[in-house]
């Protein structure tokens, strides 16, 4: 059954579009991953699902047992955050209990909050950072925390915007192997958006390359092909 | 030493002299607490812009014979939200497009006031403030704003901590981010009008500015930020009034040389406790050295 069906979205930021007729099913409890070059329109289709952008045409809907509004869990692509903010670590995953559907309410008192946030700090290994503030923190710390974040309130979608860019590669494949326990535990849908073929689109069941347009979509090994990849990226030496 | 005592308690005698004192630690507290929330956005310049533009308004309702808090609010709350939309549309970079908006603002004023030479008196206090141009009703609205603030901020202050660290996901997540966006441009144009005659608008925007930056330098922690900022506004702001008076120079000057002097002293110290750590950190490399 279809949990999350994309369909024929068109969109640009200006007259030009960055994504064109995009049609795409994802199923609940899959896990797949958006690969495609730099500016190949994976965090705009990211948002679109997200609901933050409106597409010029198409819609996004939401089945098998989600309702039409999921309960999604968001990990931005963290360039577009002021990290000398005066926040730390505690209280940026405790915005996540900020949510509409799943989130604090009046009754929950704030041992609740601190459980929940010390809960999903442990089990992302980063519970003896929760004091510290999160500039002081490494690039793939940092990861962990929004990711942390994202899971905090138990969501039904995971959408990830390049959850390991940046991230070395022994955290890179903590968070991989994390995100599969998760998903295996929970069933969340997981979407999540790279450009590392080598070390993230590899390990995932399924991939999708994007650039603009859906270019092949399917088992990541019938996907990473040379051909492919070579239509997707354009140049071979720009992966 | 008692004649010490009497000249500096003189002032106290005086009614508007206290009134001017109540003004300006409620005025200080309340702007140092919007200030963090401005600082931490990166929109410095709205209250500069949002002040400017705001004369226009002032003397046009003054001019118009309308209460000075209705005219200038209704002109406050366009320029707001006209500098709001201007700075979030992508297309003109934001303080260029402020620049035009606030300066219009100001030049309205300016040249109702200069065409017609009249009430110069009582502009001159608008500028760069002035404690007898603060009246009763301004100690009322700033009073009842101090509260709404407050209030606004005891229980939204989450939602406004993940609008400003963190936009898009606070979007996702079902924060109303361009009503967050709204109610606090309002409140600020609200405080901006309510803080015109006491600091005068000229002056305002450092007034707005300078306890939070001070207060960053001081702490990392964002209820701290917001405490201190608040408290260093006010003190500044009571100091800065009384000092005034005194020296009956202007107040708004006053008050801005003495939180700039905080903000200064907060710049040193850093700089000091800096030096400090480098010295102890070569000590006890010396000591490393020595003892290995
Ligand atoms: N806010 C924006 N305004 C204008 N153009 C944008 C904006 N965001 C992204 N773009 C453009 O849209 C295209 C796709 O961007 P994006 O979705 O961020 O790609 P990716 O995440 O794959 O790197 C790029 O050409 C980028 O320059
Ligand atoms: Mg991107």
């Amino acid at each position: 059954m279809v949990a999350v069906s994309i369909k024929d979205i068109t969109y640009g930021y200006t007259h030009a579009p960055v994504l064109e007729r995009i049609n795409l099913d994802v199923s609940r409890g899959e896990v797949v991953g958006l690969l495609g070059p730099n500016g190949s329109g994976k965090s705009t289709l990211l948002k679109i699902i997200a609901g933050l952008i409106k597409p010029w045409s198409g819609s996004i809907e939401f089945g098998d047992g989600m309702s039409n509004r999921p309960v999604i869990g968001y990990m931005p692509q963290v360039d577009g955050i002021d990290l000398d903010f005066p926040i730390t670590v505690e209280e940026v995953v405790a915005l996540g209990l900020w949510n509409r559907s799943r989130g604090v309410m009046p009754w929950h008192t704030s041992r609740y909050v601190r459980e929940k946030v010390y809960n999903v700090l442990e089990d992302l290994g980063m519970s003896s950072k929760a004091k510290s503030q999160i500039g002081e923190l490494s690039g793939g710390e940092q990861k962990r925390v929004f990711l942390a974040r994202a899971i905090v309130h138990d969501p039904e979608l995971l959408l990830l915007d390049e959850p390991t860019t940046g991230a070395d590669p022994s955290t890179r494949d903590d968070i991989l192997r994390m995100l599969h326990e998760l998903n295996r535990k929970t069933k969340v849908t997981i979407i999540l958006s790279t450009h590392d073929i080598i070390g993230v689109a590899m390990n995932l069941p399924r991939v999708v390359c994007l650039n603009k347009r859906i270019m092949v979509d399917g088992y990541a090994k019938d996907v990473l092909t040379k051909d492919n990849l070579l239509r997707v990226y354009g140049l071979i030496d720009s992966m | 030493m008692n004649e010490l005592n009497t000249t500096l308690l003189q002032p106290f005698q005086y009614e508007f002299f206290i009134r001017g004192i109540i003004v300006a630690i409620l005025v200080g507290g309340v702007n140092g607490l919007l200030g963090v929330y401005v600082v931490l956005r990166g929109m410095s310049y709205i209250g500069h812009g949002l002040s400017h533009a705001v004369f226009g308004g002032a003397v046009v309702s003054h001019m118009l014979n309308i209460n000075i808090y209705i005219g200038a609010l209704l002109w406050g709350l366009i320029s707001s939200i006209a500098i709001n939309r201007v700075s979030r549309s992508g297309k003109v970079r934001a303080d260029a497009a402020i620049g035009i908006i606030s300066t219009t603002g100001f030049a309205v004023g300016v040249f109702l006031i200069s065409s017609t030479r009249s009430f110069t008196r009582n502009f001159e206090a608008l500028l760069f403030g002035n404690i007898l141009g603060i009246t009763y009703l301004d100690m009322i609205v700033i009073a009842v704003v101090s509260i709404v603030v407050v209030a606004f901020f005891l229980l939204f202050n989450r939602i406004m901590l993940f609008t400003i660290f963190d936009r898009e996901t606070a979007k996702v997540y079902g924060v109303r981010t361009d009503a967050v966006d709204f109610v606090f441009s309002i409140l600020l144009a609200i405080v901006v009008i309510a803080t015109m005659n006491a600091i005068g608008v000229t002056l305002l925007a450092a007034v707005i500015v300078a306890p939070a930056i001070s207060a960053r330098l001081l702490t990392n922690n964002f209820t701290k930020m917001l405490i201190l900022s608040t408290v260093i506004g006010a003190i500044t702001a009571f100091a800065g009034m009384y000092v005034s008076f005194l020296f009956d120079s202007a107040s708004g000057a006053t008050i801005v040389l003495f939180s700039a002097s905080v903000f200064g002293i907060v710049i040193l110290y850093r700089v000091h406790k800096q030096l400090h750590r480098r010295v102890i950190h070569k000590h006890m490399h010396k000591w490393d050295h020595e003892h290995h």
